[in-house]
Protein backbone atom coordinates (compact mmCIF):
# COMPACT_ATOMS: atom_id res chain seq x y z
CA UNK A 1 0.00 0.00 0.00
CA UNK A 2 2.92 2.39 -0.55
CA UNK A 3 0.87 3.69 -3.50
CA UNK A 4 -0.75 6.00 -0.95
CA UNK A 5 2.52 7.73 -0.15
CA UNK A 6 3.42 7.80 -3.85
CA UNK A 7 0.01 9.37 -4.59
CA UNK A 8 0.64 11.98 -1.89
CA UNK A 9 4.08 12.80 -3.35
CA UNK A 10 2.49 13.04 -6.80
CA UNK A 11 -0.14 15.45 -5.49
CA UNK A 12 2.58 17.59 -3.85
CA UNK A 13 4.34 17.91 -7.23
CA UNK A 14 1.07 18.74 -9.02
CA UNK A 15 0.13 21.43 -6.49
CA UNK A 16 3.64 22.89 -6.70
CA UNK A 17 3.57 23.01 -10.54
CA UNK A 18 0.00 24.38 -10.55
CA UNK A 19 1.08 27.27 -8.33
CA UNK A 20 4.10 27.94 -10.55
CA UNK A 21 2.05 28.01 -13.74
CA UNK A 22 -1.15 29.51 -12.43
CA UNK A 23 -3.32 26.44 -13.01
CA UNK A 24 -6.61 26.50 -11.19
CA UNK A 25 -7.93 23.16 -12.27
CA UNK A 26 -6.05 20.05 -13.41
CA UNK A 27 -7.63 17.87 -16.08
CA UNK A 28 -4.95 15.37 -16.90
CA UNK A 29 -1.64 14.15 -15.51
CA UNK A 30 0.68 11.97 -17.55
CA UNK A 31 3.01 9.57 -15.78
CA UNK A 32 5.77 7.25 -16.91
CA UNK A 33 6.13 4.09 -14.83
CA UNK A 34 8.79 1.47 -15.41
CA UNK A 35 7.77 -2.18 -15.62
CA UNK A 36 10.14 -3.00 -12.79
CA UNK A 37 8.79 -0.26 -10.52
CA UNK A 38 6.92 -1.78 -7.60
CA UNK A 39 3.75 0.20 -8.29
CA UNK A 40 0.30 -1.08 -9.20
CA UNK A 41 -1.27 1.51 -11.57
CA UNK A 42 -4.87 0.79 -10.47
CA UNK A 43 -3.87 1.17 -6.84
CA UNK A 44 -2.06 4.43 -7.59
CA UNK A 45 -5.04 5.97 -9.40
CA UNK A 46 -7.36 4.81 -6.63
CA UNK A 47 -5.15 6.39 -3.96
CA UNK A 48 -4.77 9.54 -6.04
CA UNK A 49 -8.56 9.93 -6.20
CA UNK A 50 -8.57 9.83 -2.40
CA UNK A 51 -5.73 12.23 -1.68
CA UNK A 52 -6.70 14.75 -4.40
CA UNK A 53 -10.23 15.35 -3.11
CA UNK A 54 -10.91 19.05 -2.56
CA UNK A 55 -7.64 20.01 -4.23
CA UNK A 56 -6.79 21.59 -7.58
CA UNK A 57 -6.33 18.05 -8.97
CA UNK A 58 -9.68 16.67 -7.87
CA UNK A 59 -11.16 14.56 -10.67
CA UNK A 60 -8.01 14.71 -12.82
CA UNK A 61 -7.41 11.81 -15.19
CA UNK A 62 -4.15 9.94 -14.59
CA UNK A 63 -2.61 8.55 -17.79
CA UNK A 64 0.14 6.00 -17.30
CA UNK A 65 2.68 5.03 -19.92
CA UNK A 66 4.46 1.79 -19.05
CA UNK A 67 8.20 1.74 -19.79
CA UNK A 68 9.89 -1.52 -20.74
CA UNK A 69 13.00 -2.71 -18.92
CA UNK A 70 16.09 -1.97 -21.02
CA UNK A 71 19.78 -2.55 -20.38
CA UNK A 72 23.15 -2.07 -22.05
CA UNK A 73 25.92 -4.61 -22.47
CA UNK A 74 29.25 -2.89 -21.80
CA UNK A 75 31.11 -5.61 -23.69
CA UNK A 76 29.43 -5.21 -27.08
CA UNK A 77 27.71 -1.85 -26.42
CA UNK A 78 24.31 -3.31 -27.31
CA UNK A 79 21.20 -1.72 -25.82
CA UNK A 80 18.28 -4.12 -25.64
CA UNK A 81 14.95 -4.85 -24.00
CA UNK A 82 15.23 -7.21 -21.05
CA UNK A 83 12.84 -10.11 -21.55
CA UNK A 84 11.55 -12.25 -18.70
CA UNK A 85 13.77 -10.37 -16.22
CA UNK A 86 16.92 -12.00 -17.59
CA UNK A 87 19.75 -9.44 -17.50
CA UNK A 88 21.86 -11.14 -20.11
CA UNK A 89 23.14 -9.79 -23.42
CA UNK A 90 21.21 -11.43 -26.29
CA UNK A 91 24.29 -11.08 -28.53
CA UNK A 92 27.23 -12.25 -26.42
CA UNK A 93 25.43 -13.91 -23.50
CA UNK A 94 27.32 -11.90 -20.86
CA UNK A 95 25.55 -10.85 -17.66
CA UNK A 96 24.52 -7.21 -17.92
CA UNK A 97 24.71 -4.80 -15.00
CA UNK A 98 23.72 -1.46 -16.51
CA UNK A 99 19.98 -0.86 -16.51
CA UNK A 100 18.87 1.93 -18.83
CA UNK A 101 15.15 2.02 -18.11
CA UNK A 102 12.33 0.22 -16.37
CA UNK A 103 12.34 1.80 -12.91
CA UNK A 104 10.79 5.16 -13.91
CA UNK A 105 8.31 6.79 -11.61
CA UNK A 106 8.00 10.17 -13.30
CA UNK A 107 5.48 12.91 -13.91
CA UNK A 108 5.77 13.88 -17.57
CA UNK A 109 3.15 16.60 -17.99
CA UNK A 110 0.20 18.26 -16.37
CA UNK A 111 -2.77 19.66 -18.31
CA UNK A 112 -5.16 22.12 -16.79
CA UNK A 113 -6.92 25.45 -16.92
CA UNK A 114 -5.60 28.83 -15.92
CA UNK A 115 -7.89 31.41 -14.39
CA UNK A 116 -7.14 33.82 -17.25
CA UNK A 117 -9.55 34.48 -20.03
CA UNK A 118 -8.15 33.24 -23.32
CA UNK A 119 -9.96 35.55 -25.47
CA UNK B 1 -10.25 30.17 -19.20
CA UNK B 2 -7.16 28.88 -21.01
CA UNK B 3 -6.26 25.23 -21.16
CA UNK B 4 -2.51 24.66 -21.00
CA UNK B 5 -0.17 21.70 -20.89
CA UNK B 6 2.88 21.97 -18.67
CA UNK B 7 5.81 19.65 -19.31
CA UNK B 8 7.13 18.62 -15.91
CA UNK B 9 9.43 15.58 -15.89
CA UNK B 10 9.96 15.14 -12.18
CA UNK B 11 10.52 11.93 -10.26
CA UNK B 12 7.49 11.35 -8.06
CA UNK B 13 9.72 10.20 -5.21
CA UNK B 14 12.08 13.19 -5.44
CA UNK B 15 11.13 14.45 -1.97
CA UNK B 16 12.23 11.14 -0.48
CA UNK B 17 15.32 11.05 -2.69
CA UNK B 18 16.34 14.45 -1.32
CA UNK B 19 15.97 13.26 2.28
CA UNK B 20 17.88 10.08 1.45
CA UNK B 21 20.72 12.17 0.00
CA UNK B 22 20.81 14.26 3.19
CA UNK B 23 20.98 11.07 5.26
CA UNK B 24 23.78 9.77 3.06
CA UNK B 25 25.92 12.88 3.57
CA UNK B 26 25.33 12.62 7.29
CA UNK B 27 26.44 8.96 7.27
CA UNK B 28 29.49 9.80 5.18
CA UNK B 29 30.53 12.70 7.40
CA UNK B 30 30.36 10.36 10.39
CA UNK B 31 32.18 7.62 8.45
CA UNK B 32 29.41 5.07 8.98
CA UNK B 33 28.63 2.23 6.61
CA UNK B 34 24.85 1.83 6.34
CA UNK B 35 22.82 -1.18 5.28
CA UNK B 36 19.09 -1.32 4.49
CA UNK B 37 17.94 -4.82 5.43
CA UNK B 38 14.71 -5.96 3.77
CA UNK B 39 12.59 -9.11 3.63
CA UNK B 40 9.04 -10.34 4.10
CA UNK B 41 7.84 -10.75 7.72
CA UNK B 42 9.38 -13.74 9.45
CA UNK B 43 12.26 -14.32 7.03
CA UNK B 44 14.76 -13.77 9.83
CA UNK B 45 15.91 -10.13 9.77
CA UNK B 46 16.11 -9.73 13.54
CA UNK B 47 17.64 -13.18 14.04
CA UNK B 48 20.28 -12.33 11.45
CA UNK B 49 21.03 -9.10 13.31
CA UNK B 50 21.33 -10.87 16.67
CA UNK B 51 23.81 -13.41 15.31
CA UNK B 52 25.74 -10.83 13.29
CA UNK B 53 26.05 -8.51 16.29
CA UNK B 54 27.20 -11.41 18.51
CA UNK B 55 29.98 -12.14 16.03
CA UNK B 56 31.07 -8.60 15.10
CA UNK B 57 30.31 -6.29 18.03
CA UNK B 58 33.78 -6.88 19.52
CA UNK B 59 35.42 -5.70 16.27
CA UNK B 60 33.34 -2.66 15.34
CA UNK B 61 30.73 -0.23 16.64
CA UNK B 62 27.25 -1.32 15.55
CA UNK B 63 23.88 0.42 15.87
CA UNK B 64 20.44 -0.61 14.63
CA UNK B 65 17.28 1.19 13.52
CA UNK B 66 14.27 -1.12 13.77
CA UNK B 67 11.21 -0.51 11.61
CA UNK B 68 7.90 -2.17 12.47
CA UNK B 69 4.23 -1.31 12.21
CA UNK B 70 3.86 -1.56 15.98
CA UNK B 71 5.67 -2.67 19.17
CA UNK B 72 9.24 -2.18 20.36
CA UNK B 73 9.81 -5.93 20.60
CA UNK B 74 12.59 -6.02 18.00
CA UNK B 75 14.54 -3.06 19.41
CA UNK B 76 14.44 -4.73 22.83
CA UNK B 77 15.79 -7.95 21.32
CA UNK B 78 18.68 -6.01 19.77
CA UNK B 79 19.42 -3.96 22.90
CA UNK B 80 19.90 -7.22 24.79
CA UNK B 81 22.92 -7.78 22.55
CA UNK B 82 24.49 -4.65 24.03
CA UNK B 83 24.21 -2.27 21.07
CA UNK B 84 22.15 0.89 20.50
CA UNK B 85 18.79 0.23 18.87
CA UNK B 86 16.05 2.71 18.03
CA UNK B 87 12.54 1.59 17.17
CA UNK B 88 10.45 3.32 14.50
CA UNK B 89 6.75 2.45 14.54
CA UNK B 90 5.15 3.21 11.19
CA UNK B 91 1.63 2.68 12.63
CA UNK B 92 0.43 0.83 9.56
CA UNK B 93 2.92 2.27 7.05
CA UNK B 94 4.35 -0.50 4.88
CA UNK B 95 7.91 0.85 4.49
CA UNK B 96 10.48 3.18 6.02
CA UNK B 97 11.30 6.44 4.26
CA UNK B 98 14.06 9.02 4.42
CA UNK B 99 12.21 11.23 6.87
CA UNK B 100 11.65 8.44 9.41
CA UNK B 101 15.40 7.75 9.37
CA UNK B 102 16.13 11.43 10.08
CA UNK B 103 13.89 11.27 13.13
CA UNK B 104 15.47 8.01 14.32
CA UNK B 105 18.97 9.45 13.91
CA UNK B 106 18.18 12.10 16.53
CA UNK B 107 17.91 9.31 19.10
CA UNK B 108 21.22 7.66 18.15
CA UNK B 109 24.71 8.55 19.29
CA UNK B 110 26.72 8.05 16.10
CA UNK B 111 30.15 8.50 17.73
CA UNK B 112 32.14 5.28 17.50
CA UNK B 113 29.63 3.64 15.14
CA UNK B 114 31.10 1.89 12.07
CA UNK B 115 28.06 -0.05 10.91
CA UNK B 116 24.42 1.06 11.07
CA UNK B 117 21.86 -1.52 10.08
CA UNK B 118 18.35 -0.36 9.25
CA UNK B 119 15.86 -3.19 9.55
CA UNK B 120 12.99 -2.26 7.26
CA UNK B 121 9.33 -3.17 7.72
CA UNK B 122 8.68 -6.80 6.73
CA UNK B 123 7.44 -6.51 3.14
CA UNK B 124 8.84 -7.66 -0.22
CA UNK B 125 7.27 -4.85 -2.27
CA UNK B 126 7.22 -1.30 -0.92
CA UNK B 127 10.60 -0.91 0.82
CA UNK B 128 12.30 -1.57 -2.54
CA UNK B 129 11.14 1.81 -3.89
CA UNK B 130 12.29 4.02 -1.02
CA UNK B 131 15.96 4.85 -0.62
CA UNK B 132 16.98 5.71 2.93
CA UNK B 133 20.51 6.94 2.20
CA UNK B 134 22.05 3.50 2.70
CA UNK B 135 25.24 2.29 0.99
CA UNK B 136 23.94 -1.22 0.34
CA UNK B 137 20.57 -2.93 0.22
CA UNK B 138 20.47 -6.46 1.56
CA UNK B 139 17.53 -8.82 1.11
CA UNK B 140 16.70 -11.95 3.08
CA UNK B 141 14.54 -14.75 1.73
CA UNK B 142 13.73 -17.81 3.82
CA UNK B 143 13.42 -21.17 2.07
CA UNK B 144 9.98 -21.68 3.66
CA UNK B 145 8.62 -18.79 1.55
CA UNK B 146 9.28 -20.70 -1.65
CA UNK B 147 11.68 -20.48 -4.57
CA UNK B 148 9.26 -18.43 -6.71
CA UNK B 149 9.64 -15.19 -4.72
CA UNK B 150 12.44 -13.63 -6.81
CA UNK B 151 10.26 -14.01 -9.94
CA UNK B 152 7.15 -12.66 -8.22
CA UNK B 153 8.85 -9.70 -6.51
CA UNK B 154 11.64 -8.90 -8.97
CA UNK B 155 12.57 -5.39 -7.85
CA UNK B 156 13.47 -6.47 -4.32
CA UNK B 157 15.85 -9.09 -5.69
CA UNK B 158 17.15 -6.90 -8.52
CA UNK B 159 18.32 -3.99 -6.36
CA UNK B 160 20.02 -5.83 -3.51
CA UNK B 161 23.79 -6.17 -3.46
CA UNK B 162 23.49 -9.32 -1.36
CA UNK B 163 20.75 -11.89 -0.90
CA UNK B 164 20.77 -14.07 2.20
CA UNK B 165 18.78 -17.26 1.80
CA UNK B 166 17.92 -18.16 5.37
CA UNK B 167 16.58 -21.27 7.13
CA UNK B 168 18.52 -23.68 4.92
CA UNK B 169 18.26 -26.17 7.81
CA UNK B 170 14.58 -26.49 6.77
CA UNK B 171 15.38 -27.44 3.15
CA UNK B 172 14.69 -31.19 3.66
CA UNK B 173 11.15 -30.31 4.81
CA UNK B 174 10.21 -27.96 1.95
CA UNK B 175 9.85 -28.12 -1.83
CA UNK B 176 12.16 -25.14 -2.17
CA UNK B 177 14.67 -25.58 -5.00
CA UNK B 178 17.91 -23.72 -4.11
CA UNK B 179 19.22 -24.00 -7.66
CA UNK B 180 16.10 -22.23 -8.94
CA UNK B 181 16.69 -19.34 -6.52
CA UNK B 182 20.36 -19.10 -7.49
CA UNK B 183 19.49 -19.13 -11.21
CA UNK B 184 16.69 -16.56 -11.02
CA UNK B 185 18.75 -14.18 -8.91
CA UNK B 186 21.77 -14.58 -11.21
CA UNK B 187 19.60 -13.64 -14.22
CA UNK B 188 17.92 -10.77 -12.42
CA UNK B 189 20.93 -9.42 -10.61
CA UNK B 190 24.24 -10.74 -11.98
CA UNK B 191 26.35 -8.68 -9.55
CA UNK B 192 24.39 -9.73 -6.44
CA UNK B 193 26.10 -11.99 -3.92
CA UNK B 194 24.09 -14.94 -2.60
CA UNK B 195 24.73 -16.37 0.88
CA UNK B 196 22.98 -19.52 2.08
CA UNK B 197 22.60 -19.45 5.84
CA UNK B 198 20.71 -20.72 8.85
CA UNK B 199 20.29 -18.29 11.72
CA UNK B 200 19.18 -21.21 13.88
CA UNK B 201 22.20 -23.48 13.37
CA UNK B 202 24.76 -20.85 12.34
CA UNK B 203 25.48 -22.74 9.10
CA UNK B 204 26.93 -20.61 6.29
CA UNK B 205 27.56 -17.58 8.52
CA UNK B 206 31.31 -17.25 7.97
CA UNK B 207 31.17 -16.03 4.32
CA UNK B 208 28.43 -13.53 5.21
CA UNK B 209 30.32 -12.19 8.24
CA UNK B 210 33.55 -11.71 6.32
CA UNK B 211 31.66 -10.03 3.43
CA UNK B 212 30.00 -7.46 5.68
CA UNK B 213 33.17 -6.94 7.77
CA UNK B 214 35.10 -6.33 4.52
CA UNK B 215 32.48 -3.85 3.33
CA UNK B 216 32.83 -1.87 6.56
CA UNK B 217 36.65 -1.97 6.35
CA UNK B 218 36.63 -0.91 2.65
CA UNK B 219 34.30 1.96 3.46
CA UNK B 220 36.58 3.12 6.25
CA UNK B 221 39.61 2.91 3.95
CA UNK B 222 37.94 4.79 1.07
CA UNK B 223 36.87 7.48 3.45
CA UNK B 224 40.37 7.84 4.86
CA UNK B 225 41.69 8.19 1.27
CA UNK B 226 38.99 10.71 0.37
CA UNK B 227 39.99 12.79 3.38
CA UNK B 228 43.68 12.58 2.44
CA UNK B 229 43.40 13.12 -1.32
CA UNK B 230 42.90 16.93 -1.50
CA UNK B 231 46.49 17.37 -0.30
CA UNK B 232 47.95 14.94 -2.83
CA UNK B 233 47.71 17.20 -5.87
CA UNK B 234 49.74 19.99 -4.24
CA UNK B 235 53.36 20.24 -5.31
Amino acid sequence: MHELSIAQSLLDIIVDESNKHGLERINKVRLRIGELAAVVPESLTFCFDLVSRDTVASGAVIEIEKIAVTARCDKCDLSFEVKDRVFECPKCGEPVLEMLGGRELDVVSIEGETGENDG
Amino acid sequence: MAEIKVPVVRNILQANERLAAENRSRFDEAGIFVVNLMSSPGAGKTSLLEKTIEALAGRMGIAVIEGDLQSSYDAERIQKKGVQAVQINTEGGCHLDGNMIQIALEALDLAGIDLLIIENVGNLVCPAEFNLGEHEKITILSVAEGDDKPIKYPLMFQICSALLVNKIDLLPYTNCDMEKIRKTVRQLNPAGKVFEISCRTGEGFEPWLSWIANKVAEHRKNRAQACASPRMDKH
